[in-house]
């Protein structure tokens, strides 16, 4: 279980990204974020991991509280989180199992991984979750040579080779067309469903937000204005979060046989 | 406004200015060329002058003299390729200390800048002259000098590379539960390894024409010969020496030339 | 989805190609260590460890010695030579690198850029230090000699750097110009020299920077400047005399780089 006790973050430059947040969060939720650009959907999720480091309150994860956490403690701790970007992030001169791998980091002594001296079963479970999102073939391309959708499986599948308990995913579609959208996020479902990962989502589209959510946390100015079960949600409650009516752009389009 | 006055094209100020930096950089130019006496006149009556010296005294080369000049020549490269490959080593953890994304601890990063700004301002010459008083005659000298001297360039090049990349990797690496050397190993130094191999071998060549001077000071190679045969006025000897380096460096950039463009 | 590949049937295609690959390149650099080691005499008389006696010699003990306090402005007098001879050196040569960058730019020199472009060639591919010798040797030891070097071996880089700003202008423009009936010398003066200065400008600075370090050390050869008195006083170990002047040098270098690289920095 993830809580969030009256979580704030203020940035260097004083820009306040987070106020007083109050959650928690099921182990096994689906759980999607909305909000407007800037809204503080990235902070929310990067202030989990502590990519940014929240300023006040008390993050707990398992019961313990996260911020309090030396250097060494936090790397130990992101090693069971996933992280899953707009932009893939993969390395893209190197192999697509190199990158992979690049999930077992934290599992593998300095001079072990420097060496590429990966254990066999590390290799292993790297290659499984390749098979899992369908793209082992492509194990020794480059991973510049791969379309969006698969590079974004690369990085879906080195998350997985953590063997995380929870999965953060900012904006995992933004950058894919609505086909590829949609058979991205089915992926991420079930991968939550059959490992029962739990999923931390930021989307845009609100039509995505509601056919793969189980629950929507709605953010304005930092600010949690909406947290509820995904059937209880409709176009209006959007408007409400978002401030403003519904627009094309809001949606992805409903593509099921992505 | 005064109607009557011409319209200008050129604003006065600008006119000023345009006119200001040319008399001062003719003057500075004029003095120039009287400090040392090299008026542009003289200067374009030396380059007949060079071509009559080499025909006159330069050709023909005294061929056997390469006996000598290969065994030197080799030694200028064995500087040249030991003081390149050092640098290239020892380059590749400092650059990312000099580098502002990877090294966010600004009181290293400072210091670090400050002495490569320095190091660099060190001409060639002068670390060859401080090394051969400190270790003695000799090559090893020379790959010091050229050591510290390459070093100040690939640090900076390969810096400025690493300061370039792609910052996602590096991101998704240190998300994973990476810490700062597997960050570095395997998100950012797959980024820049074409670069780094680039301008190691771009260094390789500037180090072979840096150590055809080394031996003038006594730091080995050719220079010494070349030092020899030139307070002797023997040009049969001058003219093979040069003949030979120029085709020894002219292999040596175009191999390392033709490498470069395959790789970036 | 079920697995539909047997994971252990995936090999690395390319694996043969990178090893033979890595054999190649090992055996090669192996030689090239082994020809350094063997064939290069590395001995020394002094350990590397002990330079701070010497070092104290150099950039320490010179500034507590009236001796050489009292030669100083001499030190000073000899580097404006080498800041003059780098100075003449790399205007001539930004200027004679004009005419040859025209000539070797695609789009101006037309059928005859071939000819700019193996001018170029050539003088870059010859090693400054020999320029400087033949001159040395030509004209007689002295800064006139260095004003050569300095000059000849700029063209080389100027002309190459202005040919390729040439091949980046805007040829629009000079279409334009033709357009409205300008002259051969109107569409140069407005069409060509504009977009060109800045940039020429500011690689000549950046020559400038290079040639005051080159014509340091080519005064080791005999053209003149600094060069000539450091390599007296090395050959006799005076070196606090050496150490005062590698503090001039090195102040007058920076000096120099500051200014130069602020200019640059206005200009484009
Ligand atoms: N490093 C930073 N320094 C200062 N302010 C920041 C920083 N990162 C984000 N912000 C600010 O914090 C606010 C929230 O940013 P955040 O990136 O979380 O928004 P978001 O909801 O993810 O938006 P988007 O949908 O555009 O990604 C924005 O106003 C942003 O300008
Ligand atoms: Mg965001």
């Amino acid at each position: 279980m993830i809580e969030f006790r009256n979580v704030s973050l203020t940035y260097p430059n004083g820009h306040q990204g987070l106020k007083n947040i109050n959650l928690s969060i099921n182990d096994g939720e689906f759980v999607v974020i909305v909000g407007l650009s800037g809204a503080g959907k990235s902070t929310l999720i990067r202030s989990i991991n502590q990519m940014v480091k929240p300023t006040a309150g008390e993050l707990l994860i398992g019961g313990e509280n996260t911020l309090k956490y030396s250097d060494r403690k936090l790397r130990q701790f992101r090693r069971n989180i996933g992280m899953i970007f707009q932009n893939y992030n993969l390395v893209k001169r190197s192999s697509v199992l190199r990158n992979v791998l690049a999930g077992r980091l934290g599992h593998t002594g300095t001079l072990r991984s420097i060496l590429s001296l990966f254990s066999q079963a590390d290799v292993r479970l790297a290659l499984e979750s390749l098979e899992r999102v369908g793209i082992a073939d492509k194990a020794y391309q480059r991973a510049d040579q791969l379309s969006g959708g698969q590079q974004q499986r690369v990085s879906i599948a080195r998350a997985l080779t953590q063997q995380p308990k929870l999965i953060l995913a900012d904006e995992p579609v933004a950058s894919l067309d609505p086909p590829t959208s949609h058979a991205v996020m089915k992926d991420l479902k079930r991968i939550n469903q059959e490992d029962n990962i739990t999923m931390i989502v930021n989307l845009h589209a609100i039509d995505l937000s509601m056919q793969y959510a189980d629950r929507i946390i709605g953010l304005r100015n930092g600010e949690v204005v909406f947290d509820g079960p995904a059937a209880s949600v409709s176009e209006k409650t959007f408007e409400d979060i978002y401030g403003r009516p519904i627009k094309e752009d809001d949606l992805v389009g409903d593509v099921s046989n992505g | 406004m005064d109607k009557q006055k011409r319209i200008p094209i050129i604003p006065l100020k600008q006119k000023l200015f345009t006119v200001g930096v040319l008399v001062v950089v003719l003057s500075l130019y004029a003095a120039a060329s009287i400090f040392t006496g090299s008026s542009p006149a003289r200067f374009m009556n030396g380059i007949p002058e060079m071509f009559n010296f080499i025909i006159n005294d330069l050709i023909p080369p005294n061929w056997s003299y390469y006996e000598r000049v290969f065994p030197a020549l080799l030694e200028t490269w064995n500087i040249a390729l030991l003081s390149t490959s050092l640098a290239v080593v020892f380059s590749l953890p400092i650059s990312f200390l000099a580098a502002g994304n990877i090294n966010k601890k600004l009181w290293l990063y400072h210091p670090v800048r400050f002495a490569l700004n320095v190091l660099r301002t060190i001409p060639d010459m002068i670390l060859a002259v401080m090394f051969v008083a400190i270790v003695g005659l000799g090559a090893l000298a020379g790959v010091y000098a050229l050591f510290f001297f390459s070093l100040g360039i690939l640090i900076k090049l390969i810096s400025e590379t690493v300061e370039a990349i792609d910052p996602g990797p590096l991101e998704a690496i240190r998300a994973t539960g990476g810490n700062i050397l597997q960050i570095i190993w395997f998100g950012a130094l797959p980024q820049i390894l074409p670069q780094y191999v680039s301008y190691s071998l771009y260094v390789l060549e500037i180090n072979v024409r840096a150590s055809l001077v080394l031996g003038f000071v006594g730091a080995g190679g050719i220079g010494l010969i070349l030092k020899q045969q030139m307070s002797l006025f023997n040009y049969g000897n001058i003219a093979m020496i040069i003949f030979i380096t120029f085709i020894g460096v002219t292999i040596i950039d175009t191999l390392s030339t033709s490498l470069r463009k395959r790789l970036v | 989805m079920k697995p539909s590949l047997d994971i252990r049937t995936i090999k690395n295609p390319k694996r043969m190609k990178y090893w033979w690959t890595f054999v190649g390149i090992t055996i090669f650099m192996t030689l090239l260590y082994y020809v350094a080691f063997t064939q290069t005499n590395l001995s020394t008389r002094n350990s590397i460890w002990d330079a701070g006696p010497l070092l104290k010699r150099f950039f320490w003990d010179p500034f507590f010695m009236p001796e050489i306090h009292d030669k100083i402005p001499t030190y000073i007098h000899a580097m404006l030579e080498t800041v003059a001879i780098a100075y003449a050196g790399t205007l001539i040569g930004a200027v004679l690198a004009i005419p040859v960058g025209f000539l070797a730019a695609a789009n101006i020199g037309g059928h005859f850029s071939f000819i700019g472009k193996g001018i170029l060639n050539a003088v870059r591919a010859f090693p400054e230090i020999l320029f400087a010798i033949i001159f040395v040797a030509s004209v007689g030891m002295g800064p006139y000699a260095g004003v050569l070097a300095i000059g000849i071996n700029s063209i080389g880089m100027l002309g190459k750097l202005y040919a390729e700003v040439i091949e980046s202008i805007d040829m629009e423009i000079i279409h334009t110009l033709k357009a409205t009936g300008a002259s051969k010398i109107q569409i140069w003066v407005f069409g060509v020299i504009p977009q060109v200065i800045p940039e020429f400008c500011s690689y000549a600075l950046y020559r400038y920077e290079i040639d005051v370090r080159s014509s340091t050390v080519l005064g080791i050869v005999g053209a003149g400047g600094v060069g000539a008195p450091l390599i007296l006083a090395a050959n006799s170990r005076k070196w606090e005399e050496v150490g005062m002047m590698l503090v001039v040098i090195i102040l007058t270098v920076t000096i120099i780089d500051l200014i130069s690289t602020n200019i640059r920095k206005r200009i484009v």
